[in-house]
């Protein structure tokens, strides 16, 4: 288990000082396959270069199983990286890469070979086991990586971004492969991915992060369902910002009126006190989870501006009577014949309690 | 259209680059032929023979300051090169610390301070230390040597460590290598190319200094260069032209190997 608490990382003094992270706390459960998501630059090299020990905070407690990381240097963590840059050693073929880690724990050459191979096979790189790191590609380079940070089984394996430089049958293929050594090896995994999907898939629990903060953890359906705000519902996945008026609260939903005049059921902000009746909210609704349907009656009701065809399914952007832009996405269905065309008057509807109200 | 900017092109720069040339390599060009001149005189050709390459080769004086030579090259190459790298890795290795300006400049001393001060300076300390301890061997010139050997090292050396991608230390530290082990199997594999070049220059530098060992040197320690500068106040002949050819090739062969080794290894 990875405790952090308060963790914060200010680089450089005075006027060009940059906090990087700030006051970052999170547990990590052992053996949980635990994503760091966010936009570039929002901080999550620099947390996992903290865990991994190269970096010092300039505040905060970091424990292992609860014993204190910060105190010891990166050779006394049992924790490995996967770097962005991969950082392999040029002067070393790749069956010596993935062997150093081993050879400095000084264990017996018969394991040290026997764990490479193994190893080689995994990452489908036995044919070039002899090869330098320099006369081999990006993706194998990245899957060389992968092998040699495995290969000394640390209690905590930290990936930055493993994936992103593989094409996507190789990239899926590993995914489950990633799935399949955490339930076999019981190592945590700290994973720092770009991509939602691969996030959304792969994860036990997400941290959402955003300027060197964590702005939401969960699962992947408690992120994606219940964004806490404006930021994750629109970091994770596409989604429709409407605004809305709260009404009154009842029970575990909160019902609010939308800008045409219709009232309707919410989920309420997570982990808030109920916005106050009357108050303005933000409301955020998935793409899929509205439909088109005859403007007479319904909750919302615009223009089609605009339709785009991508094959599983269709996208139509409508543009609402409060000058607000409403994209729905349905799925394309055989038989399924459009009723609907650019310039045409449509109606919106969703059901009750799909709609998210946001913190603002 | 208006051609870019070409000094090809501008008139008078051909001139003026010939004339260099010609400034530079004419008197070696000259000193080199005259090596193999069957007469006595280093001004008038009589024919080609090797003569003074056997001569010299036969003289015991040349023979003694050659060997001295090599061994003062050799010993301040390996004391300068091994005080070049620390030096580095402490300059660009560590977390910044108070003085390491100071430091870095006082690294690079010798390439500033007139040589003629340094001998000077040399000369009154060593003189202090040898009425105190009697001692009058070789050490003397090693260490002289070695101190303004050092900047010679030390610069292609700061420079590959500086042009090194820190994650592969930080990687070797986080596959379990303590700080010396990072260093023996991941830093210094890389830094042979720099190491190895800062050990040939420091050695050829080493080989031709005149002003520092003329200054430091007891007596009957003399080393090519200042066996050469002695000759010159007797008798002129072609021999001088064959140890300096003999030098001048040395010097090409390790400044050309240095070369080769920074380019193909990076
Ligand atoms: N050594 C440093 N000195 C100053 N600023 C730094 C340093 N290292 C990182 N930063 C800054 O800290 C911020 C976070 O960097 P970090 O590498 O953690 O981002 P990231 O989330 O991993 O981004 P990406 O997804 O692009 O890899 C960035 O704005 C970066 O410019
Ligand atoms: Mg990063």
């Amino acid at each position: 288990m990875i405790e952090i608490e308060g963790l914060t990382k200010t680089f450089g003094e005075g006027p060009t000082a940059f906090t990087a992270l700030d006051d970052v706390s999170v547990t990590i459960q052992s053996n949980e396959f635990f994503t760091l998501l966010g936009p570039s630059g929002c901080g999550k090299t620099t947390l996992l270069r903290t865990i991994a020990g190269f970096l010092d905070p300039t505040r905060g407690k970091l424990t292992l199983d609860g014993e204190d990381l910060l105190s010891k240097p990166p050779h006394h963590r049992p924790v490995n990286t996967v770097f962005q840059s991969y950082a392999l050693f040029p002067h070393m073929t790749v069956s010596e890469n993935i062997a150093f880690g081993l050879q400095m724990l000084k264990r017996p050459k018969a394991e040290i070979s026997a764990t490479v191979s193994e190893m080689l096979e995994l990452v489908q790189m036995t044919a070039m086991a002899d090869r330098k790191t320099a006369q081999i590609s990006g993706g194998q380079q990245q899957r060389v990586a992968l092998a040699r940070a495995l290969a000394p089984r640390p209690k905590v394996l930290l990936l930055d971004e493993p994936l992103s430089a593989l094409d996507f049958k190789l990239r899926k293929e590993m995914q489950l492969e990633l799935k399949r050594l955490q339930h076999e090896t019981g190592i945590t995994f700290v994973f720092v991915t770009h991509d939602q999907e691969e996030a959304l898939t792969m994860s036990d629990r997400i941290a959402v992060m955003n300027a060197g903060t964590i702005r939401q953890i969960g699962g992947p359906r408690d992120i994606y369902d219940h964004p806490a705000e404006r930021f994750v519902a629109d970091f994770i996945g596409d989604t429709n910002f409407l605004k809305a008026q709260m009404l009154s609260t009842e029970g575990a939903g909160s019902k609010v009126r939308l800008s045409s005049g219709a009232e309707i059921m919410a989920k309420p902000a997570q982990g808030e006190p109920p916005a106050t009746n009357g108050a303005s909210v933000t409301l955020a609704v998935r793409p899929e989870h509205a439909d088109l349907c005859d403007p007479n009656g319904a909750l919302l009701a615009g223009s089609l501006k605009n339709v785009v065809y991508f094959g599983t399914d269709t996208h139509y952007h409508v543009g609402l009577e409060s000058g607000e832009m409403f994209i729905l996405r349905r799925q394309n269905q055989p038989g399924h014949t459009q009723n609907w065309a650019t310039g045409d008057r449509v109606g919106l509807d969703f059901a009750p309690g799909t709609a998210q109200i946001l913190k603002d | 259209m208006r051609k870019g900017f070409d000094v090809r092109r501008q008139p008078g720069f051909t001139a003026i680059a010939m004339g260099c040339f010609i400034l530079l390599y004419l008197p070696i060009i000259l000193l080199v032929a005259y090596s193999f001149n069957a007469g006595e005189s280093i001004a008038i050709w009589e024919g080609f023979s090797w003569r003074w390459y056997a001569s010299a080769w036969e003289n015991e004086q040349v023979k003694d300051a050659t060997i001295r030579s090599l061994i003062l090259a050799a010993s301040s190459s390996a004391v300068a090169t091994t005080a070049a790298v620390l030096a580095a890795l402490a300059t660009t290795r560590s977390k910044p610390w108070r003085g390491q300006t100071v430091v870095f400049a006082m690294v690079n001393q010798p390439l500033m301070v007139p040589e003629i001060v340094t001998a000077v300076s040399l000369l009154i300390v060593f003189a202090v230390v040898k009425s105190f301890t009697g001692y009058t061997g070789l050490g003397y010139l090693i260490l002289a040597h070695s101190a303004f050997c050092i900047p010679f090292a030390y610069m292609p050396v700061r420079a590959r460590l500086q042009g090194m991608d820190l994650s592969l230390e930080q990687a070797g530290s986080d596959l379990y290598g303590t700080p010396l082990q990072v260093f023996r199997h991941i830093t210094l594999p890389q830094l042979w190319p720099g190491i190895l070049a800062g050990a040939m220059l420091a050695f050829v530098i080493s080989l031709d200094d005149v002003v520092i060992t003329e200054f430091v040197k007891s007596a009957g320690q003399d080393t090519l260069p200042t066996y050469m500068l002695g000759q010159l106040r007797r008798v002129v002949t072609p021999e001088i032209n064959a140890i300096s050819t003999a030098l001048l090739a040395i010097s090409v062969i390790m400044v050309t190997a240095f070369f080769f080794i920074n380019k193909t290894r990076k």
